[in-house]
């Protein structure tokens, strides 16, 4: 072995989620060229609108982001010095749980007022649409709470150096906890009360995504290295943002049949 | 005849009972079931005949 | 003649009903005999005392837990692809079983852990690994409960079994990376029989064959339970509608 095979090896892990993430990327701006003429992006657009009349979308899970982060310290005690060791992982866990919670919201309404019926019926595929849905609950719910992140970092006495990887790592995982959520979300779009169920459902499948992303965030904020966990959580991203639509969609037409 | 399990009775002993007691509870509890199903499916073939 | 045949629900219950007497007379055989050969007259290990008597249950229903979930993964596929119903009916009879198995791997790991590790529970790459398996047996059982239409149920818990092996997968490497445990690999898993001794090697071997019949014997017979329940439930359907 030569230093150029040993240098391919070390290399090729990142190399790999890198082209993951691109041809992630680029099938997703492919979705958004193809489809501008049959509606799929007012789709998206309307997402926000729907996010708040089904009450409230962005505020709600902001709101219990926040309230899991005050009641921490409650439970724990206020010792800065521990607060500070575990505040990447709370962060981690409060943002996972207010995603969890706006899960049941994605398809909803649109099962209540029938329109996801006619979205079956809609020359979009159901693979783009479950994708646009997934979408659109991160931007409505993942976007702030990752950027909602660093200020309830300060509330924990989370250290310099991690307000940078929380960030880093939010950002990347919370698009996986969209699209997996999507997942649970068709699998109990009919149900009545399907909402302990799809936590129940959801959660297991959360549980890679926690691992590597709680652990980029506290290896961060000790001043390790980030690399092997920060690669593992760009490819769950990719992994779930490229497959599980797919999985997704055949949940949501065999739940529409 | 008993092994002399020295400190670690509890531990031993523990595993047997709890095992044996869950997988004599699946036993039980298919075993329940299948019958009561049988039973079941027996009474609505009948009267479907009969009636 | 092919495997397929049994697919037809009143063959496979005419054939497992041959079958089931043996299978369960094998299945109780090789678990007493396993079984009291393994507490009663086996040495005790030099390094764990007399707790490696607990070995007869902890590999044996760990294996079967994991294969258990195989076994719901393959039958799955063959419904997916072949549209069998009594392939997923069987995955659906094979959970339970699965999950009691689990819970024995866990239980009896709890208990061995105490005296060798000094604590009930430690958050150890393979009992978490363990924990989260039962945790997708709760979510795959409790979506079958969840929906009415037979069909929809056996497509939807299909495609969760898929998906919830992959990320089971994925937990399991996740949670290798997260901690380093304490499970002394080698000596407890089957690929190095070379570490067990022969004395412990040939019971367990029984014990291992005890509960493979008997998740045999289980599902065989849960199975016919659930076609005979869905074959009243059709009946019933079809009264209502005359």
């Amino acid at each position: 072995m030569g230093p150029e095979a040993s240098l391919l090896s070390r290399i090729a892990p990142g190399v790999l989620w890198i082209g993951a993430l691109l041809a992630c990327l680029l099938s997703l701006d492919r979705i958004f060229a193809l489809d501008w003429e049959d509606g799929s992006l007012d789709l998206l657009a309307t997402a926000p609108r729907l996010a708040v009349r089904a009450g409230g979308g962005f505020g709600l899970g902001l709101a219990f982001f926040l309230i899991v982060t005050v009641l921490v310290p409650f439970g724990v005690g206020p010792e800065a010095s521990l607060l500070s060791r575990i505040a990447p992982g709370v962060l981690w866990i409060g943002a996972l749980l207010a995603c969890l919670l706006s899960l049941d919201r994605i398809f909803a309404l649109d099962w209540e007022d029938g329109s996801l019926d006619l979205l079956a019926t809609a020359p979009l595929p159901m693979e783009g649409i479950v994708t646009i849905k997934a979408l659109a609950h991160w931007i409505t719910t993942g976007l702030p709470l990752v950027l909602a992140a660093p200020l309830l970092g300060v509330l924990l006495n989370l250290p310099q150096a991690g307000y940078l990887w929380v960030l880093v790592s939010l950002a990347l995982g919370t698009p996986a906890l969209s699209v997996i959520g999507t997942f649970g979300a068709a699998l109990t779009v009919g149900l009545k009360r399907g909402g302990l169920l799809l936590s129940l459902l959801v959660l297991p499948l959360y549980v890679p995504t926690l691992i590597f992303g709680a652990e980029v965030a506290r290896r961060g904020a000790e001043g390790l290295t980030v690399q092997t966990p920060l690669l593992m959580l760009a490819g769950i991203s990719a992994g779930t943002i490229a497959l599980l639509p797919f999985a997704s969609a055949a949940v949501l037409r065999i739940n529409l049949r | 005849m008993t092994p002399d399990l020295g400190k670690y009775a509890f531990a031993v002993l523990g595993s047997y009972v709890v095992s044996l007691v869950l997988i004599a509870a699946v036993i039980v509890l298919s075993l329940v079931r299948s019958r009561r199903v049988r039973a079941e499916l027996k009474r609505i073939e009948e009267r479907l005949r009969n009636g | 003649m092919s495997i397929w045949e049994y697919a037809n629900p009143v063959k496979f219950i005419r054939a497992t009903d041959r079958v089931l007497p043996w299978v369960s007379a094998l299945a109780l055989v090789c678990l007493v005999t396993g079984l009291i050969w393994g507490f009663f007259f086996t040495p005790e290990d030099y390094r764990q005392g007399s707790t490696v008597k607990i070995i007869y249950l902890h590999v044996p229903s760990a294996l079967m837990a994991i294969n258990a979930w195989i076994m719901m993964l393959v039958a799955s596929l063959i419904w997916i692809v072949r549209r069998h119903h009594v392939s997923a009916l069987a995955a659906r009879a094979a959970a339970p079983v699965g999950t009691v198995f689990t819970l024995i791997a866990l239980a009896t790991g709890a208990l061995w852990g105490q005296p060798m590790w000094g604590t009930w529970w430690a958050w150890d790459p393979r009992l978490t690994s363990f924990l989260i398996l039962f945790l997708f047996y709760l979510g795959y059982m409790a979506l079958w409960a969840a929906i009415e239409n037979d069909d929809t149920a056996a497509d939807l818990t299909s495609i969760l079994c898929l998906v919830g092996s992959v990320f089971a997968l994925l937990s399991r490497y996740a949670v290798n990376f997260w901690n380093q445990g304490l499970h002394q690999g080698a000596s407890l898993s089957l690929d190095a029989e070379e570490n067990v001794a022969d004395v412990f090697w040939y019971p367990l071997l029984v014990c291992i064959a005890g509960f493979v019949a008997l998740f045999i014997a289980l599902v065989f017979l849960r199975t016919q339970t659930e076609i005979r329940a869905r074959r009243a439930r059709a009946l019933l359907a079809r009264e209502r509608r005359a």
